[in-house]
């Protein structure tokens, strides 16, 4: 049913055609965050891939560096009803991460670890393939703290809270395992072209 | 930090507008009736307006009226080249129909029960969450202190001002300090600063309590610099919960 006289303003038919349903394009760059940006000290910075409490392997900052790099350009959502077009991201992907450290994935599931104590789970299938990388710089510069950096997951195919900022490790875990916003109303997997915003969304 | 168990936003509803009442040049309440379930203070709500074509358009609101009232009170910003927020300030009315979900959010909350000494920080209109909490505060009366930091531009843009200025006047357990960006103070206890970290410390000393949670909504820029400056001032980055809004259009 219409709303009485609302009319609205449309994209154009290229722009909506990349509008997942419910979205609108910014221009800007909205930060979302459960609290203040922590500040990384890159002399301690690590990263680490752990299966349950069991480390399998870690970086520092200086040899995280030295890794493969891959880049993406694409377009990114936010479930706050936010879409950002064309942003470009280079990083580490995860194919890489796990091919390096010679890692074969105990299970299906993991979580996504935050200096700042945030966490979010996905599936590991969403990682791989080339669909995600923790990024260490936007727009070819380094990743600015309140944007995640020093470095942050990237699965830009869901809502963009699964793109932990701040990211200090990967945990692969035993079963789907809810995460920060898993816990407080948001959904489980997150796809914004079916618009899994909450749970229980289909 | 209790996680509650977590309740599933229903599915779209209508709502009714039952008024809009304008409280600043820039800002409207608007008032609605709907079905929905209780919210908690912090909580926003998803607004759907359709357009006779079938286009649609979504933003989020926060809730300022406390939980357990009648009705649900919006606060609305007139933003530039806002679409959704241009209709609630030109076109709605009165008798009219929007579509609504929620309430959402089960981090930028907080209970009774949550207890204190609460530290809440607003930016402009990143007042609204937090005015929910001040209105459940005070429709309980715990004792739980309550220091409410406002910065607007001018003390004529401060939403729900004799609101507050009342609250205080009635409740000693709450203070309010007001600092004006772009016009002069009003108040001998106000402040016509921007918010560092060295009129943080001042703040914190003057209500001579360690906050147990601190709320900081508004601008990213304006969060940003709170924060850091809380987190300088030794208050837990683990009982800071920010609210930032931007993007939107």
């Amino acid at each position: 049913m219409a709303t009485r006289g609302f009319s609205g303003r449309r994209p154009s038919q290229d722009v909506a055609l990349r509008l997942p349903p419910g979205q609108y394009r910014t221009e800007d760059f909205p930060v979302l965050a459960k609290g203040p940006t922590p500040r990384a000290d890159l002399a301690t910075w690590k990263f680490t891939i752990s299966d349950a409490a069991r480390p399998l392997a870690s970086w520092t900052w200086a040899q995280f560096e030295a890794l493969p790099r891959t880049i993406w350009r694409g377009d990114i959502h936010c479930v706050t009803k936010w879409s950002k077009l064309d942003t470009t991201w280079s990083g580490v992907s995860i194919d890489d991460l796990f091919q390096v450290a010679g890692i074969a994935p105990p299970s299906g599931y993991l979580l996504a670890e935050s200096y700042d104590d945030y966490d979010t789970n996905l599936p590991v299938a969403d990682l791989l393939g080339a669909k995600a990388m923790i990024a260490t710089r936007f727009a070819d510069a380094p990743l600015e703290p309140e944007h995640g950096g020093p470095a942050r997951l990237l699965v830009p195919h869901l809502y963009f809270w699964k793109s932990a900022k701040w990211i200090k490790g990967l945990r692969f875990t035993a079963q789907d395992q809810a995460g920060f916003w898993e816990l407080r109303g948001y959904h489980m997997y997150g796809d914004p072209w079916r618009e899994q915003r909450y749970t229980n969304d289909p | 930090m209790t996680v509650q168990p977590s309740v599933a936003p229903a599915r779209w509803q209508e709502a009714v507008i039952e008024r809009i009442v304008p409280q600043t040049p820039r800002v409207v309440s608007v008032f609605l009736r709907s079905g929905l379930q209780a919210h908690l203070a912090g909580q926003h709500l998803d607004v759907r307006l359709t357009a006779p074509d079938g286009y649609q358009a979504q933003r989020s609101y926060s809730i300022a009226s406390a939980p357990g009232t009648q009705g649900i009170e919006l606060a609305v910003e007139r933003l530039e080249q806002g679409e959704v927020s241009a209709f609630f300030h030109e076109v709605a009315r009165a008798g009219d129909t929007i579509e609504v979900r929620g309430p959402i959010g089960g981090h930028f909350v907080w209970r009774i029960e949550d207890g204190g000494p609460v530290l809440l920080i607003a930016g402009g209109s990143g007042i609204v969450p937090l005015m929910a909490m001040v209105r459940a505060w005070s429709a309980a009366q715990p004792n739980t202190p309550v220091l409410l930091v406002y910065s607007a531009r001018t003390w004529e843009e401060l939403v729900f001002r004799d609101e507050l200025l009342d609250t205080q006047a009635h409740q000693p357990d709450f203070s309010v300090v007001v600092t004006t960006t772009r016009g002069p103070r009003r108040r001998s206890e106000d402040l016509d600063r921007r918010l560092d970290r060295s009129l943080l410390r001042e703040l914190l000393t003057r209500w001579g309590r360690v906050p147990r949670h601190v709320y900081v909504c508004g601008s990213n820029v304006f969060v940003e610099a709170v924060t850091a400056g809380l987190v300088l001032e030794a208050v837990p980055a683990g009982r800071i919960r920010t609210e930032r809004f931007g993007g939107e259009n």
